[in-house]
C-alpha cells in the first residue's frame, strides 16, 4: 500500500507539490488528471527518486517502508515502476539487454530464480507481441530512434517484464493513436491484480474507456484539489478544469 | 558507506596490483653505453646487434622529449630507471616450463594466466615476460609443427639471427622516435613470430607482460613475420604491481605482412593507473607499426584501460596495392589518467583502404586524445578510408579531444572521417536505476554498448574480459 501524507517538493527554488495527499491499496487504479505544469510528473519522479528534487516536508511509505529513504534503485527493487513521459535513448545498449539486466536484479531482491536465456527471451518475445512490437525493437538499442508512440509501447514492455506491484504511468497515452490505446489498455487490464496497484496519468477520459479506474483524482497548483470515481473524468472531459478554480477559491 | 565496504572497493579497483616476492637480479639505475654492453652480454649477443643498440643509443642522446602529445607529467630522469632486471632463478635459464621457479608460475597463475600446458587456454599459446625476461612459451612444440616460431625475441636473436638480423628495425627504424630509440638501445625482451608462407597459424598466440621490480623500465621489443599468404592473431595483455613512482614502460612492435598475409594483432592494456590522486603508474610510451605488402591486411584492436599516461599510435604503412589497415581502438581513461592515443594510416599501394574506429572514454578528472593521421600518397590512386572517432563524457570534469590530420595527395583518394562526443546523462542513469540498475552497472552497461564495434573484434574469450576490465576501469566513476 502506498500512503503520501501532505507531500511537498521543490525543483531547485521552485515549490511544485504543495501539501498532496493520497493513498493506493493493494489491487486499486486511481487516475490522475489535471492541467499541464500541475505537477503530475513531477508526483512519479519524487515517488521514484529523481535525483534534483527536494523533498521539503510530509511523508511517503510503501507497504510500510519509508521511501524517502531509499536510492531510486532501490525504490524500483521494492516493485515501484515508473513508465517515463519522454523516455529517453541509450545508444548501444540493446533493450535486451537492458531488460535481462534489470529482470535479474528484480528478481534476485524479490528472491526468485534467475531466469535462464531461454526463458527471458520466450517470455521478452511474448511481451513485444502483447505490446504490439516486432521482435526486431529488442535488438535495437533502448528507445533509439523509436517514434513517439514506439516509445510508449516499450515502457509497456518494460512494465510487462518487471512485473512491478506499484506501476507509474505517465502519460503513456498520449501520442498512441487508438489502436495502440487499446495495446496499453490491455497490457494494463491483463496485468490488473488484487495485488497490484496502478496510477495513470492522463489527459483524456478516453483512455479510462479502456481501463475502469476506481479513484479519479484532480490534481492542481500541487495538490489533489478534487477526488471522485469514474465519472469525475467524463464531467472533466466536458467542463474542462476552469470550474474547479471557482469551487476552490 | 562502512570503512569495510570502502575498503573492500579500494582493493578491487587494480586487482592486478600486487607485488611478487621475487628474488631479482637488477642493474643499478643509470643508463650509458656500458649498461647497452651488460645487457647485450648477459643475453650473450651477437656483435652485430650490440652494434645497433649503441648506435640507437647515441642517436637517442641527440633527440630531444616530444612535446606534441596532449599529456602533461613531469619529465622523466633517465638515470633513475634500472634498464635491466630478472628473476633470481634464471642466472641458471631453465630449459622448459617445468624447470621455471613455481613461485613465478604461480604470479602468472593469479593474474588468470596459466602456464602449464594442461590448464591453459585451449587454443592460446602464451609467451610471459616478467620484467626484462621471458619466461617460458607455451605449446611451442605443437606449433612448431605448423612450422610456426613463437618464441622469445633472445632466443630468436640465437635461433633464428638470420630473420632477426633482416626485419628488426625494418618498421621501426632506430632513430624513428625518441622512445623507438630508446627501445632500440635497451630492449630486453619481447616476443618474436614466424608465420612460413600459406601456413594458418593454429592457434592464438599471446604474450603477457608484467613489471613486478622496482624502479625498473621495461622496454620490450616484439617482431612478427607473416610471409605470404600466411594468417596470424595475436594478443598481448599487460600488468604491473601498484607503485607510488612512475614507472616506464617504452615498447616497439613491429609487423610485416607479406603478400597476402593477414595479422591480427590485439591488445588489452592495464597497466596500473596510478591511484585515484594520480600517483604512481605506468608510463606507456609505445612505438606499433606494420608494414601491409600486396593484399595484405594488418588489424589493430586494442583496449587500453591502464597507465597513467598512455602515448600509442599504432599504425599502418599500407605499402602494397589492395592492402588494408585497420585501428578498433576502446581507450578509457578515469581518475587521474591521460592518454593520447590514434593511429597513422599510411596509403601507399592503389587501392588501399583503411578502417578506424575509435571510442575514448573520459570520466574522473582524465584527459583522453584522439590523435590521427590519414595520409594518402600520390601513388595512392582509389585510396579510401573511413574514420568513425566518438568521445563519451562521464562526469563533468573529464575532457576529450580529437586531432584528426587528413594528408591527400591523390585527388582520386576517398577519405571520409565522422566524429560524435555524447555524455552519459543523468537522464540515462535514472532511467537504469528506475529499472533497479545501480548507477556503476548501469555506466558500464552504456560504456560496453558505446564499445560494441570494437569489442566485435576481439577473440572471443578476450572480449568478455574487455568487458569485465571497463567495468572495474570505472569503479568510483559516478556518484
Ligand atoms: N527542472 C525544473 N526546473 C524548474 N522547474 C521545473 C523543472 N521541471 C519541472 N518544472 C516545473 O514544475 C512544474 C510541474 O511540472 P510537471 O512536469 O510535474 O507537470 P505535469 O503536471 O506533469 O504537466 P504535463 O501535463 O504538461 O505533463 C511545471 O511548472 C514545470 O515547469
Ligand atoms: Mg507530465
Amino acid at each position: 500500500m502506498l500512503v503520501i501524507e501532505n507531500l511537498h517538493a521543490r525543483i531547485g527554488d521552485e515549490d511544485i507539490l504543495k501539501g498532496l495527499s493520497l493513498t493506493v491499496k493493494p489491487g486499486e487504479v486511481h487516475a490522475i488528471m489535471g492541467p499541464n505544469g500541475s505537477g503530475k510528473s513531477t508526483l512519479g519522479h519524487v515517488l521514484s527518486g529523481r535525483p534534483g528534487y527536494e523533498v521539503t516536508a510530509g511523508t511517503i511509505t510503501y507497504n510500510g517502508e519509508d521511501v524517502l529513504a531509499l536510492e531510486t534503485e532501490e525504490r524500483a527493487r521494492q516493485g515501484i515502476f515508473l513508465a517515463f513521459q519522454y523516455p529517453v535513448e541509450i545508444p548501444g545498449v540493446s533493450n535486451m539487454e537492458f531488460l535481462k539486466a534489470s529482470v535479474d536484479i528484480l528478481r534476485e531482491h524479490r528472491g526468485e530464480e534467475a531466469l535462464d536465456a531461454v526463458t527471458f527471451m520466450k517470455r521478452a518475445r511474448e511481451a513485444c507481441t502483447l505490446a504490439n512490437l516486432d521482435h526486431s525493437f529488442l535488438k535495437r538499442g533502448v528507445n533509439e530512434g523509436f517514434s513517439g508512440g514506439e516509445k510508449k509501447r516499450n515502457e509497456l514492455l518494460q512494465m510487462m517484464l518487471l512485473e512491478p506491484s506499484l506501476a507509474i504511468l505517465d502519460e503513456t497515452d498520449s501520442g498512441l493513436d487508438i489502436d495502440a490505446l487499446q495495446v496499453v489498455a490491455e497490457g494494463v487490464n491483463n496485468m490488473r491484480n488484487d495485488t497490484r496497484s496502478f496510477v495513470l496519468v492522463t489527459h483524456y477520459q478516453r483512455l479510462l474507456n479502456f481501463i475502469k479506474p476506481d479513484y479519479v483524482h484532480v490534481l492542481a497548483d500541487g495538490r489533489i484539489v478534487r477526488s471522485g470515481d469514474a465519472s469525475l473524468a467524463l464531467h472533466l472531459e466536458e467542463h474542462g478544469y476552469a470550474w474547479l478554480d471557482d469551487e476552490v477559491a | 558507506m562502512s570503512q569495510e565496504l570502502i575498503d573492500e572497493r579500494i582493493g578491487k579497483e587494480y586487482s592486478a596490483g600486487f607485488v611478487s616476492d621475487i628474488e631479482s637480479d637488477t642493474l643499478p639505475p643509470g643508463l650509458n653505453e656500458d649498461v647497452i654492453r651488460f645487457i647485450s652480454a648477459k643475453k650473450d649477443e651477437p656483435e652485430w646487434l650490440l652494434e645497433w643498440r649503441l648506435e640507437a643509443y647515441r642517436g637517442w642522446l641527440e633527440m630531444a622529449t616530444p612535446h606534441w602529445a596532449h599529456v602533461d607529467h613531469e619529465p622523466i630522469d633517465y638515470n633513475e630507471i634500472s634498464y635491466y632486471s630478472s628473476p633470481k632463478s634464471f642466472e641458471d635459464r631453465p630449459q622448459s616450463l617445468d624447470e621455471v621457479d613455481p613461485q613465478l608460475l604461480e604470479v602468472y597463475e593469479k593474474l588468470g594466466i596459466p602456464l602449464h600446458e594442461q590448464e591453459m587456454l585451449a587454443g592460446v599459446a602464451v609467451d610471459a615476460v616478467f620484467d626484462s625476461v621471458s619466461i617460458g612459451t607455451t605449446f611451442r612444440a605443437k606449433l612448431a609443427e605448423a612450422g610456426v616460431i613463437f618464441c622469445s625475441i633472445s632466443e630468436a636473436v640465437h635461433e633464428y639471427p638470420d630473420l632477426v638480423r633482416k626485419y628488426l628495425g625494418s618498421v621501426v627504424p632506430r632513430r624513428d622516435n625518441y622512445y623507438a630509440a630508446l627501445n632500440s638501445a635497451v630492449f630486453t625482451d619481447g616476443s618474436f613470430v614466424f608465420i612460413p608462407k600459406g601456413v594458418r597459424c593454429p592457434m592464438e598466440l599471446s604474450t603477457y607482460f608484467r613489471i613486478n621490480e622496482a624502479k625498473t623500465g621495461q622496454f620490450e621489443r616484439t617482431l612478427i613475420i607473416a610471409e605470404e599468404g600466411s594468417h596470424v592473431s595475436y594478443l598481448e595483455g599487460c600488468t604491473a604491481p601498484m607503485r607510488d613512482e612512475n614507472q616506464l614502460h617504452a615498447a616497439v612492435v613491429e609487423l610485416v605482412a607479406l603478400d597476402d598475409a593477414q595479422i591480427k594483432y590485439s591488445t588489452v592494456q592495464n597497466w596500473y593507473p596510478g591511484d585515484a590522486n594520480g600517483l604512481g603508474g605506468i608510463y606507456n610510451f609505445v612505438t606499433k607499426r606494420g608494414v601491409a605488402h600486396n593484399r595484405s591486411r594488418i588489424s589493430w584492436t586494442q583496449v587500453e584501460t591502464g597507465s597513467a599516461v598512455t602515448w600509442k599510435y599504432p599504425s599502418c604503412i599500407l605499402r602494397g596495392d589492395d592492402s588494408v589497415g585497420e585501428f578498433y581502438s576502446v581507450a578509457l581513461t578515469n581518475n587521474c589518467q591521460q592518454a593520447d592515443t590514434g593511429t597513422k594510416m599510411i596509403h601507399l599501394g592503389k587501392r588501399s583502404r583503411s578502417t578506424i574506429i575509435s571510442k575514448g572514454i573520459s570520466a574522473g578528472r582524465s584527459s583522453n586524445a584522439y590523435r590521427g593521421l590519414v595520409r594518402m600518397s600520390p601513388r595512392a590512386e582509389g585510396a579510401r578510408n573511413y574514420t568513425q572517432c566518438d568521445s563519451l563524457l562521464i562526469g563533468d570534469r573529464s575532457a576529450a579531444h580529437t586531432f584528426p590530420y587528413i594528408e591527400s595527395r591523390n585527388p582520386s583518394a576517398v577519405v571520409e572521417h565522422e566524429a560524435t562526443t555524447s555524455k552519459v546523462s543523468d537522464d540515462q542513469l535514472y532511467l537504469c536505476q528506475q529499472r533497479g540498475l545501480d548507477a556503476e552497472k548501469a555506466v558500464s552497461m552504456i560504456v560496453n554498448g558505446f564499445c560494441k564495434e570494437v569489442f566485435r573484434e576481439l577473440p572471443m574469450e578476450f572480449a568478455v574480459e574487455a568487458g569485465k576490465l571497463l567495468e572495474v576501469s570505472l569503479e568510483g566513476s559516478v556518484g
